[in-house]
């Protein structure tokens, strides 16, 4: 089986995997980071994305044998310790969750969009989440805080 | 997902060798419809070729008129590029236009037009452009290149390496998307070069086709008040849930006028 090694939230870290082992499956079930969540599993939902060498993907329609000697940032990996990134700080003031199963694409989604775009219209907003979908339907508070993230200035 | 052999070329040689010694193999660009074509079982490919790391794949060039993309440019690299974006806006338009932010970061041109999906973009940019893709082996027009449902000019084995586009005069694309996927139901290009008039549309039928009735209205006059009516046969239309054949003809019509609108015509 290949073997894969990749920087995970700035840790190495390597594993024998299948072909055919998904970078989402490496994720959680390898390295225990489960709080990369698969919603639809056919690429619509947007509940697992991560960054791969800095740019937002679905980690559920990428190989882990693909993402070998990249780096990997998970939901996981964006708090310092107990002190929330300000992306996670402002879902948590504006309220944007409610059941909270697709918050972790939801939030990894709006980082990448802020380091790409660091002062987002609310129409770019609402064009970037394209590809998250909240079936609790909150992308009102959602929008509010990428928004305020966005004005703050360092959530990028 | 049955499992393969996966095999990670860095040439374009190597990648050709490595599809050639395989059972059964199948060259992954982007994955993004590769990926759940295998979750649903529709391929079994006993070996993976994926062109990822073949570096002579990848990249954007201003050659004699021409914009060359490497088979591997994803479509937010396109959509990005500044060379695109002054050289010819409506494909940087098109491919912003293609899925959701993070296929755009995975899937790719080449991957894109070998699939030939009957609601993917690049086909009616490719043929609207009048492009020309260029493989491992020799040159094929795009009016040659698309040539069914799923289906193209590309022998067995055969690597699509790069995709150029002839600088238009004004060109533009225009899309009603499916507001799930973002597939096209219907989507097109129009571009002006000289006398010439080029309109091709995606989604409405099993291939990307050219509309020859509204290319002749237009090569008259190159206003979206000339576009008049298509000269799709019905009966050939895609028609299911999302739309019916009558509907899609009509949004040929639409999808025409508003991209000659924002060409400038």
């Amino acid at each position: 089986m290949p073997t894969v090694t990749m920087t995970v939230n700035e840790r190495q870290v390597s594993g024998e995997v299948e072909g055919r082992t998904l970078l989402v499956q490496f994720l959680r079930e390898h390295l225990n980071l489960t709080g990369t969540h698969v919603g639809c599993d056919t690429s619509q939902c947007g509940a697992c994305v991560v960054h791969l060498n800095g740019d937002s993907v679905k980690s559920c329609t990428i190989l882990a044998v693909q993402a070998n000697g990249g780096k990997v940032t998970t939901i996981e990996g964006l708090a310092s310790g107990d002190a929330l990134h300000p992306m996670q700080e402002a879902f948590h003031e504006h309220h944007g969750l409610q059941c909270g199963f697709c918050t972790p694409g939801m939030v990894m989604s709006a980082v990448d969009l802020l380091s790409k775009n660091a002062k987002p219209s609310e129409k770019e907003i609402r064009e970037w989440l394209e590809g998250n979908i909240c079936r609790c339907t909150g992308y009102h508070n959602i929008v509010n805080a990428i928004s305020h993230a966005a004005q703050q200035g360092d959530a990028a | 997902m049955h499992d393969f052999g996966y095999h990670r070329p860095t040439t374009l040689a190597d990648a050709a060798a490595a599809l050639e010694s395989a059972e059964d193999g199948k060259l992954m660009a982007g994955g993004q419809t590769m990926i759940p074509t295998l979750k649903q079982r529709l391929a079994q490919p006993s070996d993976i070729v994926d062109l990822g790391a073949v570096e002579a794949l990848t990249g954007i060039r201003e050659e004699g008129g021409a914009l060359a993309i490497g088979a591997m440019t994803t479509h937010a690299e396109v959509a990005a590029s500044d060379l695109v974006k002054a050289r010819i806006p409506a494909l940087a338009n098109l491919a912003g236009g293609i899925g959701d932010p993070q296929v755009r970061h995975r899937g790719t041109i080449g991957g894109s037009i070998a699939n030939n999906d009957p609601a993917a973009d690049y086909p009616a940019g490719c043929v609207g452009l009048g492009a020309t893709i260029h493989t491992g082996k020799r040159q094929i027009a795009a009016d040659d290149f698309f040539t069914g449902l799923f289906e193209t000019a590309l022998e067995e084995n055969e690597i699509v390496t790069a995709v150029s586009f002839p600088l238009p005069g004004q060109a533009a694309y225009a899309k009603f998307p499916n507001p799930a996927s973002r597939y096209a139901i219907v989507g097109v290009m129009v571009a002006q070069t000289g006398d010439s008039v080029r309109v091709a549309v995606t989604g409405a039928g099993p291939c990307v086709f050219r509309d020859r009735a509204i290319e002749a209205a237009l090569s008259s006059n190159f206003s979206a008040s000339a576009v008049g009516t298509s000269s799709a046969d019905e009966s050939a239309l895609n028609s299911d849930i999302h739309a019916s054949a009558e509907y899609r003809k009509h949004l040929i019509g639409v999808m025409a006028k508003r991209a000659v609108a924002a060409a400038g015509g």
